[in-house]
């Protein structure tokens, strides 16, 4: 068919009228994200950028591989252990502790659900510091558990249970519980519950439906609380400093010191890009494991 | 009011290998009411988008009163949209949403008050001008929609199945107020559905769409009675087809020749069938003028206004019609045999693309 | 009571009970630091004990009293000021730009946009501590806003975009063919609807910038150090009963949040 049209016959109608309008449209619509984008650039992936280049010299400015090797030594392997061992102990806790309770709000009536989130959602909106402080002062060695645990005979002696791994790991559950319990309970509220009512039509005892429906049909949501408790502790700065009382080595109090006590911008760097990297891997790894649980419908 | 010509040439949409509209050409008169019809995915919402602005097509031209406005933003093209789910603006009240596109245009503040009394007026609303949008019901703010579209006299109306929240009786009840109101304004309205039954109460002409192209371009009556192909023959009513022989000159069911109305609809090459709907059958005929059917009767089921007997002919295939109980033919038991008739006036040979 | 059933696979509350236990316990967990400081701010004593054995307000007094504490948290709320206008208003722009463009890029930018929240909050802060030394910004208000605007954004981003998930497309369209232009139907049509969504943006920009400490830390000092800067510094080598007057003031402040948040929510509803 010709396409004669007021102008000339078997001209594209208005291609190229069409094809800028549409392209300016989009320009208009994306740069509206620019000036966010802009400050992102300059306060996050300029520096980014400019710390990784400066990792890969050494103190005299010479190209070398010296601040990555120095990440073998004794010190900064323990560190990573300790950030590790961690990370893995308050993400598993945050799960035994927190699978129950998004599990409960699940079950909740709306309103009973409503309440009862209040609870977990004040400490969220709470500043970390004043938890933190909060565990510091009770944690401390004349401090309330210790008063209440002496009075009532359980020990004799106070117990050390702050300045310390214990301090740290009770200080980082308590930060970190919501993040598991926010998005798992989202993730439970999305099963329908008429899949447990056909599991017992189909004969399946409570806790059978519940191991064989509700539970996998749960774990999508599990595996995403728990990449981003998991990641959140590997990063953790303000906790392990306050509550660790310099006894807990992690990851980022190293990063800390090293530019706040040695001005060693090689050394932080290094860490830094290392940390960046194995926060990177875990969350793809994760992703591609939730991709893998994930029942729903309409995915490649 | 005699403005409002629209004029579609060659309109292209793609979204990646999927071809929306595929070389949409349409002109639509001043004040008519044309209806864009088709299943879903057959680009009429598409189409009607393009008009009013809301998708940019890759290619084409659309002339509303001899302008081009395909790349013309929606806020300068001066058309009144009714949406399907309304899109009324919750945080107003009826009487804002109707001001709204008048105080756009700048209209002083006594005349937005009377003009949208006025058009609150034709739909009947006048009465709950101050009710918040969501105390009102479907029906209601079904109204309020129109006469938002409508109060700044817009010199086209679209319409994108306006009626599919409304339950079957409000429903009807509104089509016909729909075209009452169409013609006291003389608007021309451009309306998209899938329910032929809307299509063919309300429209002046009727565009058949499918797969991005449209099919058929007619009044209703000659959609329904001479659909152009298969597609349009399904699309509209319990459309059945018996696939038919072609002899010389002529069409062939079960080696008696058919008498046929018209048989411009079926190409030459090709198969063809007949189009066989249960109210143009006839339990009664003239060997001489009418095509004969027989078959067995497969199961008689009662629909409250008449039974549907279903029949099944040789060769598998399956033909309906209706007893009222206004026959002289008694109602027939499953398993019977039975002839039935089809008038050559109602018999046409169909091919499965227009001719 | 126990023998009722508590699920329509007729699980009974007394089978259900060590579920109700550990949720109790849990919940118990989460909220005793929140609640026990409150009162243990009120104690005469050096060490808080709880209960506290005589009642005072020394504590408040010693932060009421204090000009550096003053400082601070002029400091910290002006900073969260700045950054929740400069991050309300850039993460709705980008959010509301996201949604509408479609593009090849819009993933990616989103992306960017929301990575300051997925970054070691250590990381970001040795980041801008070492680009602000160049540019003279640190210990600067400017700095500070900058550095807590980009931490914000994510969360705007978020709550915008929830907003928009919600918001029927359909709206703007009709107040476009009613004559509205893109700006117009924007800010008459789209704006109205999203508000919760933009508010509790607003107030999840306040509340991280008010309550961020690591970047504080290393480019905040002296006459610039916000609240959480000095209260870090004062609990980090022992526990000052003044950092409990002001975390009770903080978890009430934090209460009131959750409780204005509960009535506009109910409210828009």
């Amino acid at each position: 068919m010709t396409l004669a049209m007021d102008g000339a016959p078997g001209m594209p109608l208005n291609r190229a009228m069409l094809k800028s309008a549409r392209r300016r449209e989009r320009r208009i619509f994306s740069g509206l994200a620019l000036p966010a984008l802009v400050l992102v650039a300059c306060i996050l992936l300029i520096p980014f950028a400019w710390l990784a280049w400066l990792s890969l010299f050494d103190a005299a400015g010479n190209l070398s591989a010296q601040n990555y090797a120095r990440l073998l030594r004794p010190a900064y392997v323990g560190s990573f252990l300790t950030t590790f061992k961690v990370a893995g102990l308050v993400t598993a806790l945050c799960v035994v502790f927190g699978y129950p309770v998004a599990y409960l709000l699940s079950q909740l009536s709306a309103r009973a659900a409503q309440i009862l989130l209040v609870f977990v959602i004040l400490p969220f909106w709470t500043s970390v510091l004043v938890r933190t402080y909060a565990w510091l002062v009770l944690l401390q060695r004349n401090g309330v558990i210790n008063d209440w645990l002496l009075s009532m005979g359980v020990i004799d002696e106070p117990l050390a249970l702050v300045h310390n791994l214990t301090g740290t790991i009770i200080g980082m559950v308590h930060v970190m519980l919501p993040f598991l319990i926010l998005p798992l309970y989202a993730s439970m509220k999305a099963i329908d519950p008429v899949l447990l009512r056909a599991a017992a039509n189909c004969g399946a005892s409570p806790s059978q439906a519940f191991r064989q429906v509700f539970l996998p049909l749960s774990m999508p949501g599990l595996a995403s609380g728990i990449a981003l408790t998991f990641v959140l502790c590997l990063g953790f700065y303000l906790t392990p400093a306050l509550l660790g009382g310099g006894r807990v080595a992690m990851w980022s109090t190293q990063i800390a010191d090293a530019v706040s006590k040695f001005s060693n911008w090689g050394a932080a760097s290094a860490l830094s890009v290392a940390l960046l990297v194995v926060t990177a891997v875990v969350l793809w790894g994760v992703r591609r494991l939730t991709d893998a649980l994930s029942f729903s419908a309409g995915k490649p | 009011m005699r403005s409002g010509r629209v004029n579609l040439r060659e309109v292209h949409k793609a979204y990646g290998s999927f071809r929306a509209l595929d070389g949409v050409s349409l002109d639509i008169k001043a004040g008519e009411f044309l209806t864009l019809l088709g299943p879903s995915g057959s680009g009429k919402t598409t189409l009607l988008n393009v008009i009013a602005g809301f998708e940019r097509p890759d290619l084409g031209s659309l002339l509303v009163d001899d302008v081009e406005f395909i790349t013309r933003p929606p806020h300068k093209r001066d058309l009144g949209m009714v949406f399907q789910n309304y899109a009324l603006f919750p945080h107003m009240d009826v009487f804002s949403n109707v001001a709204y596109p008048l105080k756009l245009r700048k209209v002083d503040r006594p005349s937005i008050r009377r003009r949208v009394m006025d058009a609150l007026e034709i739909v009947h609303m006048q009465h709950l001008a101050d009710r918040r949008i969501t105390a009102l019901s479907g029906g209601q703010r079904q109204r309020v929609a129109l006469a938002r579209a409508f109060v700044f006299e817009p010199r086209l109306l679209l319409m994108d199945e306006p009626l599919s929240a409304l339950d079957k009786n409000l429903r009807e009840h509104m089509q016909i107020e729909l075209k009452r109101l169409h013609r006291q304004l003389g608007m021309t309205t451009i309306y998209v559905t899938h329910d032929q039954q809307e299509a063919l109460t309300m429209s002046d002409r009727i565009a058949v769409l499918d797969k991005g192209r449209i099919i058929q371009l007619d009044v209703p009556a000659t959609v329904y009675d001479r659909p152009n192909c298969k597609f349009v023959a399904g699309f509209m009513g319990e459309t059945r087809f018996l696939p038919v022989e072609r002899r010389d000159q002529t069409y062939v069911l079960d080696g008696r020749p058919l008498r046929l109305a018209d048989t411009r609809a079926a190409s030459s090459t090709g198969e063809a069938w007949l189009m066989v709907r249960p109210e143009r059958l006839r339990w009664q005929g003239d060997a001489d003028r009418d095509n004969r059917i027989e078959g067995r009767v497969l199961d008689v089921v009662y629909r409250g206004d008449c039974n549907q007997v279903s029949v099944s002919l040789p060769g598998g295939h399956e033909v309906a019609i209706r007893h009222s109980g206004a026959e002289r033919q008694p109602l027939p038991q499953p398993g019977d045999t039975l002839a039935l008739w089809l008038p050559a006036e109602a018999s046409l040979v169909i091919g499965s693309a227009a001719p | 009571m126990l023998n009722t059933p508590a699920t329509s696979t007729q699980v009974t509350h007394g089978q259900r009970l060590w579920l109700y236990a550990t949720v109790a316990l849990v919940m118990t967990f989460l909220v005793i630091p929140c609640i026990l400081v409150i009162p243990m701010s009120f104690s005469d004593s050096q060490y808080l004990e709880f209960p506290p054995r005589s009642l005072s307000l020394r504590w408040y007094e010693a932060f009421f009293t204090s000009p550096e504490w003053i400082q601070s948290a002029v400091v910290s709320l002006k900073v969260a000021g700045l950054t929740t206008v400069l991050a309300t208003v850039l993460g709705t722009l980008a959010s509301y730009g996201l949604y509408k463009a479609t593009s090849l890029f819009t993933p990616i930018t989103r992306g960017l946009l929301m990575l300051p929240m997925m970054i070691p909050l250590i990381f970001v802060a040795i980041g801008v501590f070492f680009v602000y030394a160049r540019f003279g910004l640190n210990n600067t208000i400017t700095g500070l806003v900058l550095a807590h605007t980009t931490l914000a954004i994510p969360f705007v981003m978020i709550a915008v975009g929830n907003g928009l998930k919600s918001f029927d497309p359909n709206l703007e369209r009709a107040a476009r063919s009613l004559g509205a232009s893109p700006v117009t139907a924007f800010l008459t049509v789209t704006l109205p609807q999203i508000r919760i969504s933009v508010f509790s943006g607003m107030l999840f920009a306040f509340v991280t910038s008010f309550d961020e400490v690591v970047v504080s830390l290393f480019v905040s000092s002296g006459a610039n150090s916000t609240l959480t800067k000095r209260m870090f510094a004062n609990i980090r080598d022992q526990v000052d009963p003044t950092v409990a007057a002001i975390s009770s003031m903080l978890v009430a402040l934090s209460i009131v949040v959750l409780i204005a948040a509960q009535f506009v929510k109910r409210k828009d509803a």
